[in-house]
C-alpha cells in the first residue's frame, strides 16, 4: 500500500498530447485525398451487379458516368418507372450522349484524350434493351472505351 | 532585464491544445461527407460502328462459340441449354481445345465468341455472362504466362509480355444485334 503511494506521489502524469494534432491531421489528410465528392446526385436507383474480373479505373479526370436505372420513387410521378438515363445531374435521352461526350472531352489535355473511359453505372435489374441503345450511340460516337461498372464479389 | 523579457515571452505561448479538436471537427466532417471511390468494373472494348453487319457465314462453325442470352435469363450454348457455373470451363476447353476434338476450336487465336441477347434479358445476367466469358479468357492467359515467364498474369506484367500473351490467345468476343424480345 505504501509502495503505491509513493509512486503516485513521485510521477508526474503528463503525456505530451503536443503531437496528436499532427496524427489526426495526417488521418485528415489521408482521408481527403482518399475520398471524391460524389458531384452529381443520383435521380435513378443503381445498384450495380456483382463480377470478379475488374479493372480498376485510374484517372478520375478521364472518366464520364452514365447512369441507367429506374427512377427514384420521388421522380415516379413525372418520368414514370420504366428505365431511364442520367447523364451529370439530369434525366436524358440517348441522343443527348454525343454532346454529353463532347462536353467532356473539351476538358480533358489533346494527349489524353485516346484514354477517355465511359463508365456505365448500370442497375443489375434493367433490361438490356436501353443498355443496347447506349452502347450503339456510344459506338456511333466513336467513344470505344467502356467501363461496365461492378462491385466486387464476397467470396 | 532580459532575464524577465524571455520569461515573459515563454507565457505568450498559444496554447494547441485545442488544435486537436478542431483537426478532430474536421476529420469527421470529411469521415460522413465523402464516400471512398470504388469505381471497378469490366473494361470492354466496343467495335467501331459500321452500317453493314458482320458477316459471320465465312467462318468454320467449328471455330465460332455461340452464346445466346434470352429473356428468361437463359444460357443456350451451341444449341444447348447449360447452366452459368458451366460456361467458364466449357469456355476454356472450347478454346484451348487440348484434345484436339473435331468440333471444338482450331486453335487459340481461331476462337471467336459470338454473344447474344433479347433485348428483355437483365443487364445483370448479362453481366455475368460476360463475366464469365472474361475469367475464361484470363485463366488461359494465366496458365500461358505461367509457362512462357513464369509468373502469374495480371495488369501489372510488363506491357511486352502481355502483348506476347493476348497476341497468342486473342480475347474476341462478337455480339450480335440483339432480338427484339422481352422489351419492356
Amino acid at each position: 500500500m505504501s509502495k503505491f503511494q509513493k509512486k503516485r506521489g513521485k510521477a508526474k502524469p503528463a503525456i505530451s498530447t503536443a503531437s496528436l494534432p499532427d496524427i489526426i491531421f495526417m488521418l485528415l489528410f489521408f482521408f481527403m485525398v482518399v475520398t471524391v465528392l460524389r458531384d452529381a446526385e443520383l435521380k435513378v436507383k443503381v445498384t450495380t451487379p456483382y463480377a470478379t474480373e475488374l479493372t480498376k479505373l485510374e484517372e478520375k479526370s478521364l472518366v464520364n458516368y452514365l447512369y441507367i436505372g429506374r427512377p427514384e420513387a420521388k421522380y415516379q410521378s413525372v418520368y414514370g418507372t420504366r428505365p431511364r438515363m442520367q447523364l451529370g445531374d439530369a434525366f436524358a435521352t440517348v441522343d443527348d450522349i454525343p454532346l454529353f461526350l463532347e462536353k467532356h472531352k473539351v476538358k480533358v489535355p489533346e494527349n489524353k484524350r485516346a484514354r477517355i473511359t465511359s463508365s456505365l453505372r448500370v442497375d443489375g435489374e434493367v433490361t438490356m434493351g436501353i443498355v443496347q441503345d447506349v452502347k450503339i450511340k456510344l459506338r456511333k460516337s466513336g467513344q470505344l472505351k467502356v467501363n461496365y461498372s461492378a462491385k466486387k464479389r464476397p467470396q | 532585464m532580459a532575464k524577465t523579457s524571455s520569461r515573459d515571452r515563454m507565457s505568450n505561448e498559444i496554447n494547441a491544445g485545442s488544435m486537436a479538436d478542431i483537426a478532430f471537427l474536421l476529420l469527421i466532417f470529411f469521415l460522413v461527407t465523402t464516400t471512398i471511390a470504388e469505381d471497378k468494373g469490366i473494361l470492354v472494348k466496343l467495335p467501331p460502328w459500321s452500317d453493314e453487319e458482320p458477316d459471320i457465314t465465312q467462318l468454320k462453325t467449328r471455330n465460332v462459340y455461340s452464346v445466346l442470352v434470352n429473356a428468361q435469363n437463359k444460357l443456350l450454348v451451341r444449341g444447348e441449354e447449360m447452366d452459368l457455373d458451366d460456361l467458364k470451363d466449357k469456355t476454356v476447353e472450347f478454346i484451348s481445345n487440348p484434345y484436339n476434338r473435331e468440333d471444338l476450336a482450331e486453335a487459340p487465336n481461331k476462337a471467336i465468341i459470338s454473344l447474344k441477347n433479347d433485348r428483355g434479358t437483365s443487364y445483370g445476367t448479362y453481366l455475368e455472362v460476360y463475366n464469365e466469358l472474361k475469367a475464361a479468357y484470363y485463366q488461359l492467359w494465366d496458365e500461358l504466362s505461367r509457362q512462357k515467364f513464369g509468373i502469374p498474369y495480371s495488369d501489372e506484367m510488363p506491357i511486352a509480355q502481355q502483348k506476347v500473351i493476348k497476341g497468342e490467345i486473342p480475347f474476341v468476343i462478337s455480339e450480335a444485334e440483339p432480338t427484339s424480345f422481352g422489351e419492356e
